[in-house]
């Protein structure tokens, strides 16, 4: 097994037992409060189930008529040099905009070739390790309505590369 | 602006696959996918909730305050600017802890407080109006490069789609995810350095 699944599976149950720990240590009310959570949790879910169906929708659609083959045929030698899977990269694009509809473009993903295949865990990966670029600088910079942004776009993009670039190592590591 | 892209997106697929003579296979998909999206909420129900109720106890047992105080000072290294425990600081520390911890609905309020604070501070230095601040590209710059450690949708989607097991990417994830955010810190450091060089010629 690799190491770093074998990490993996000891942190969700290291998270889990310190947090009722701790909580018991304080003598709260952990059963009450982890209820009062878990309600919370299951509403979030409920709201956002619109969205997801809609989006779902919409990928489902495109992806039936065929368009993301005529898409892949475009874009294959483009990233060729850059050793991503073309099928990946209308995804990363969405992800720099919408959080929601990238989800919706990755669980076609995960339809389609598999979680645990390479693209399933590229897509996850650079899931987790990266973020809505434009759509956090606009909600943010409107607040305290800044037009100039300096140098923050740069600054995210690398980031953002940075977190793709990571994730394309460690999956061809995990699925190698 | 998502009305366009989701319009968009259908009314290419419809005419697409019209063309190709995929209407039949479009009409099952769009189908097909509306039953996939409920499907999947009830399985991210379970894992949502489970978080969720985790990182309620957190919070209630201060280890969320906890966690807030003693990144505090690390955070100094990047806002030198923002005084010691001043309101400005609090949200910042705050809204990195809640991504850290993968709580979205605690991260965004406490970071939009964190760029007001950020304003404030910029007005009493006296800095450009409209003109973003180096504290403020430094924070949104960190906040961008994604901190959440344990992407707890992500393993309800990699369950729900018949992972093998889908707890694997979590060590994984958090590398990939230090890494972006390493390069994030690197990058603020060089850029303010030499920020700091070029006002310093300009004297």
């Amino acid at each position: 097994m690799n190491v770093l699944v074998t990490i993996s599976n000891m942190i969700l149950p290291t998270v889990i037992l310190l947090v009722v720990a701790i909580g018991l240590g304080r003598r709260k009310d952990v059963y009450a409060l982890f209820i009062k959570g878990a309600e919370d949790g299951f509403m979030t879910v409920i709201k956002i189930m619109p969205t997801l169906i809609g989006l779902m929708m919409a990928v489902g659609i495109l992806r039936a008529s065929g368009f993301f083959d005529l898409l892949s045929i475009i874009i294959t030698p483009v990233v060729k040099v850059l050793a991503l899977p073309a099928e990946v990269v209308p995804f990363l694009l969405i992800k720099m905009f919408s959080s929601s509809a990238a989800t919706g473009l990755a669980l076609d993903l995960f339809k389609n070739y598999g979680t645990d295949s390479y693209i399933g865990t590229l897509v996850s990966l650079a899931m987790s390790s990266t973020e809505t670029v434009f759509y956090t600088m606009s909600v943010y910079f409107m607040v305290v309505k800044i037009r100039k942004t300096r140098y923050t776009l740069a600054g995210a993009l690398v980031a953002t590369v940075s977190g793709i670039v990571a994730s394309v190592v460690l999956a061809l590591w995990m699925c190698g | 602006m998502m009305s366009y892209l989701w319009g968009g997106m259908i009314l290419i697929g419809i005419i697409y696959g019209a063309f190709t003579g995929n209407l039949q296979a479009v009409t099952d998909a769009a189908l097909q996918s509306a039953q996939d999206a409920v499907t999947l909420c009830i399985t991210m129900m379970g894992v949502m909730s489970m978080w969720v109720g985790l990182m309620e106890i957190a919070k209630e047992s201060g280890v969320v305050e906890r966690l807030t105080r003693i990144i505090g000072p690390a955070l100094h290294f990047l806002f030198p600017k923002v005084p010691r425990g001043s309101r400005a600081e609090e949200y910042i520390s705050l809204n990195v802890i809640a991504n850290v911890l993968g709580l979205g609905w605690a991260a965004t309020p406490a970071g939009l407080n964190a760029m007001k604070e950020l304003e404030n501070l910029r007005k009493q230095q006296g800095q450009a109006e409209g003109v973003a601040t180096n504290e403020m590209c430094n924070f949104l710059i960190i906040n961008i490069s994604s901190l959440q450690l344990i992407p707890v949708n992500l393993i309800a989607y990699r369950s729900s789609y018949g992972s093998q097991n889908p707890t694997s990417i979590i060590a994984p994830a958090i590398l990939a995810t230090a890494f972006s955010t390493f390069v994030a810190i690197v990058f603020i450091v060089v850029i303010n350095r030499i920020g700091k060089k070029h006002g310093r010629a300009k004297q």
